[in-house]
């Protein structure tokens, strides 16, 4: 293989990416060059065999289906059927308005609120909404607190109260390492029915707070408390009440009852 | 304050967003499948990662500017297969690709066409060459991709694409050939 050409231009030439200049240099060149001729034919005759064998392999009818349910899937799990995303967005920024005041407020008359993590509401529900879609839910999927439990081992700075509540309605489905108020929290993953309850947790030094009336919006609802030098917060689409009854199961077993 | 934070949250979220996506990335499932195909020479697992391919552009199709659908998604296409080999068939990657290719190929037309009547024999050709050789082949003859997108979708300088094309059918013309031209020596 002596001419430069029958290596590169050749292919170029053949596949009609050569700008109109060089092709026509191309051509010239042919005319004198058996070499890049012969390679031409070759190069010509294994593209039509490629065309002939036909080897495009197109997806299967059965994947096609899938995929097409696990879009939709994600996509609800994301945000619940029907929902009015312009209405959502004014619901997030008032709320934003409201409890960026609220922690505003909490920061100021907290004495000793030197290390104390401020999170704001649109982030824990981005916190929700992002672990919702495919894959992010769980970074151990287990229903066993004794798996859970020590998989957060090292992650964090603290260890979480991880415990499953199967019997009463709300079996543990896993849990997360996530960020919020640029600090890592544990995100434990609860069943509700069908619908995820994620519970964010981290350390606190102030002082235990009841179980906080819900905030509620339009579909997703979140409740805060601080118990025992951990501040909670569990974000769900599922109802008040159900957020409420698993709040006061975590109170009870770090309470020991 | 936190537009920002407010902004990732609704990724995915939008149903038009999502009809969008099923309207312009989804029709190329075939292209998504068959490249994953022949990168993997595997049909059950080009079906997981064709499948993780196509969820991980759905999540990041708030990332997509516009423009070329199918480039964009192959592109994610061809991560994922590279991280499957990655994770299950590293010594696949490690095959030279900078290959001494001097070597001339005997190749005529005659023995080309003989060669590749056979699908079977055409598709183990395909099958031996090293993986970054054999998707420029795909995608330009089987995908009818231009340069340009093959430049973007290999992530290679779009120079480069050339080059690369006239290596790997040197080596495929040289795979069809000499199992060929052995068998008739045989024969004599």
């Amino acid at each position: 293989m002596n001419c430069d050409f029958s290596g590169t231009l050749l292919h170029g030439y053949l596949d009609g990416e050569l700008d109109a200049v060089r092709a026509a240099e191309f051509e010239r060149h042919l005319e004198d060059c058996r070499e890049c001729t012969a390679s031409l034919g070759a190069a010509e005759s294994l593209r039509a065999t490629i065309l002939r064998a036909q080897l495009y392999e197109p997806a299967p009818l059965a994947l096609r289906k899938k995929i097409r349910s696990e879009i939709k899937g994600a996509a609800e799990a994301a945000h619940g059927p029907k929902v009015n995303v312009w209405r959502w967005i004014a619901v997030a920024a008032s709320l934003l308005l409201v409890t960026g005041a609220a922690w505003y407020a909490l920061q100021r008359n907290s004495a000793t609120a030197t290390s104390a993590t401020t999170v704001t509401s649109a982030e824990m529900l981005d916190a929700h909404i992002r672990s919702l879609q495919a894959g992010h839910l769980t970074d151990v999927a287990s229903t066993d607190q004794h798996t859970v439990k020590p998989w957060f081992d090292g992650k964090l700075d603290f260890i979480p109260p991880v415990k499953d509540y199967l019997d009463e309605g709300f079996p543990l489905i896993g849990g997360r390492l996530d960020v919020l108020g640029e600090r890592n929290v544990a995100a434990l993953v609860y069943g509700r029915r069908k619908h995820f309850i994620n519970v964010f947790v981290w350390p606190t030094k102030e002082e235990d707070t009841p179980i906080h009336p819900p905030g509620s919006r339009q579909g997703y609802q979140w409740v805060h408390w601080r118990h025992k030098g951990m501040e909670f917060c569990a974000v769900s689409d599922v109802n008040a009440q159900d957020l409420h009854d698993l709040a006061q199961l975590i109170v009870q077993s770090m309470d020991g009852r | 304050m936190n537009s920002e934070s407010l902004g990732k949250g609704w990724d995915v979220l939008d149903s038009q967003e999502r009809a969008r996506f099923e309207q312009l990335v989804l029709p190329h499932l075939d292209a998504a499948f068959n490249l994953s195909r022949w990168l993997l020479r595997s049909r059950a697992d080009s079906e997981d990662v064709a499948q993780e391919a196509m969820l991980r552009a759905f999540r990041f199709f708030r990332g997509f500017n516009g423009g070329d659908a199918r480039a964009w998604l192959l592109q994610i296409v061809r991560n994922t297969c590279y991280t499957w080999l990655e994770k299950n068939r590293q010594v696949e990657l490690m095959t030279e690709f900078d290959e001494d290719l001097h070597q001339q190929s005997n190749a005529t037309p005659e023995t080309l066409a003989i060669a590749g009547d056979n699908r079977e024999r055409l598709t183990r050709a395909l099958e031996t060459l090293p993986v970054r050789f054999r998707e420029v082949i795909i995608l330009r003859e089987l995908e009818g991709c231009s340069y340009k997108e093959i430049a973007a979708i290999t992530s290679v300088p779009i120079g480069t694409v050339m080059s690369a094309l006239a290596r790997a059918r040197q080596r495929l013309q040289r795979a069809l050939t000499q199992p060929a031209q052995q068998e008739a020596s045989h024969e004599l």
